[in-house]
């Protein structure tokens, strides 16, 4: 297997996890993950809430023991030599879990202490950059402050991988923009990588090269922004009174609405002969990372809507 | 450059370069300036660098710019090298807007004609290329 291999020199992959599963009192949160997060990409990890998301980022930053299953993080294993892999990893999360009691200058000075790559005219900079006094207490700044002296610790050591949970949850746009432009500086840093896990699908279209969706604690797809448009389309047409859309055997993430149906098909599928004519397709669009997700996880709707008005055909 | 990027589910590589082809279209961007270096455009408009590459590689193809090696990316000198036919193209959906737009708006096709004239004569002809 390529995990012994991998383990000691550079590896290609920032992040590997191998059928990795765990359960929460006999429940499921992952199950059989598989997971292989290039280096150098943006990886965004999607999923509803409750999807699993956090529980597998605990696991890459050593945080969980898998009780099935490998995780490899930069080369190495989290679990078992978190001091050498810890020093190579920043991590972000959600939940506000600085130490509320401390000054930002505290703060700074503490996890500098940790690692030995950390760049302090790099903290500095952010620090000013950021509006962040080193007096103040972290209890008294705001959520988006407290959010930005955060992401300053888990950078300013210039990690070669950088985590983030949900970094925007929460938050004012101006601080949101701020966390993107640091993951951007990280990733144009040769060789970092960023994974981060978000629901919010227009920060992963923006920022990530590379997607994967967790769904009740499996990963449904992962794939790059550029496969996605070649992977599969969006086909529409119509039907008129109560009269059912086609049936296509391979098309999923059936919406109707206001005598319009939509789906989600394999790009392959289209080019068989009269695909078209066949199925009464009116259009066919370049599918949207929102339409990706929703046709995954939405429940399938192959019968009408109840609802009174036609205009509802909105993407949520 | 401050290009603005809307969620509205078109390609944010299409809307990146729908924007510059604007510009050079204008004018506002003429042919030897640079365009910005991708890693400076990706952090400020916080996309991914890949998608601003991706946008300036379909601008290379169209021929609207070229790549120097080491310096950056500009403007093409000659930025007439497609044909009319490949230029009409690019103006259809546009066109196709415009028609759908007008129809729901009830408005004849000889009115406007008649904005279209009246907004190319007060757009400035210094901003019209040939």
């Amino acid at each position: 297997m390529s995990l012994e291999r991998s383990l000691g020199q550079r590896p290609e992959s920032a992040v590997e996890v191998e059928h990795l599963s765990r359960r929460f009192r006999g429940q499921i949160a992952l199950d059989d993950v598989n997971l292989r997060i290039p280096v150098g990409s943006i990886f965004g990890l999607v999923g509803l809430n409750g999807a699993g998301k956090t529980t597998l980022l605990r696991h890459l930053v050593g945080a969980y023991k898998p009780q099935q299953g490998r995780v490899v993080v930069l080369g190495d294993d989290p679990v078992a030599h978190p001091e050498v892999v810890l020093k190579r990893v920043g991590y972000l999360t959600e939940a506000d879990s600085l130490p509320l009691w401390m000054r930002v200058g505290d703060l700074i000075d503490f996890t500098r202490a940790i690692y030995p790559t950390w760049d302090q005219q790099y903290a500095r900079r952010l620090c000013d950059n950021f509006g962040l006094s080193r007096h103040a207490s972290l209890a008294s700044l705001s959520k988006g402050q407290r959010a930005r002296a955060g992401l300053l610790v888990a950078i300013a050591h210039r990690p070669e991988l950088l985590v983030l949970d949900e970094p925007s949850s929460g938050l004012d746009p101006i601080a949101r923009g701020d966390i993107l432009e640091a993951v951007i500086r990280t990733i144009s840093q040769d060789g970092r990588t960023v994974l981060f896990s978000s629901h919010l699908l227009d920060e992963v279209d923006r920022v990530c090269d590379c997607v994967a969706l967790l769904h009740e604690g499996r990963i449904v797809e992962s794939l790059t922004a550029e496969q996605l448009p070649l992977r599969y389309r969006e086909i529409l047409g119509r039907v008129s009174g109560d009269e059912r859309p086609p049936e296509i055997a391979e098309a999923f993430g059936w919406r109707i609405s206001g005598g319009e149906w939509s789906a989600v098909i394999a790009a392959a599928a289209l080019q068989e002969p009269e695909f078209e004519q066949r199925y009464r397709v009116l259009e066919q669009r370049e599918l949207s990372l929102q339409r990706w997700f929703s046709a995954h996880v939405e429940p399938a709707s192959r019968s009408h809507d109840v609802l009174p008005s036609d205009e509802v055909t909105a993407d949520a | 450059m401050l290009l603005h990027l809307a969620a509205d589910g078109t390609p944010i590589y299409n809307q990146i370069a729908d924007q510059i082809r604007y510009r050079i279209a204008a004018g506002q961007l003429r042919p030897g300036d640079d365009l910005p270096p991708i890693r400076g455009l990706a952090e400020s408009l916080r996309v991914n660098p890949n998608t601003v590459a991706r946008a300036y590689r379909g601008l290379e193809q169209e021929g609207l710019v070229e790549k120097r090696r080491t310096t950056g990316t500009f403007v093409k000198e000659l930025p007439q090298r497609q044909s009319v036919a490949q230029r009409r193209r690019l103006l259809a959906p546009q066109i196709d807007k415009l028609i759908v737009q007008s129809r729901q708006l009830g408005l004849s096709w000889e009115d406007v004609l008649a904005q279209l004239h009246q907004r190319n004569s007060e757009i400035s002809p210094q901003e019209q290329r040939s």
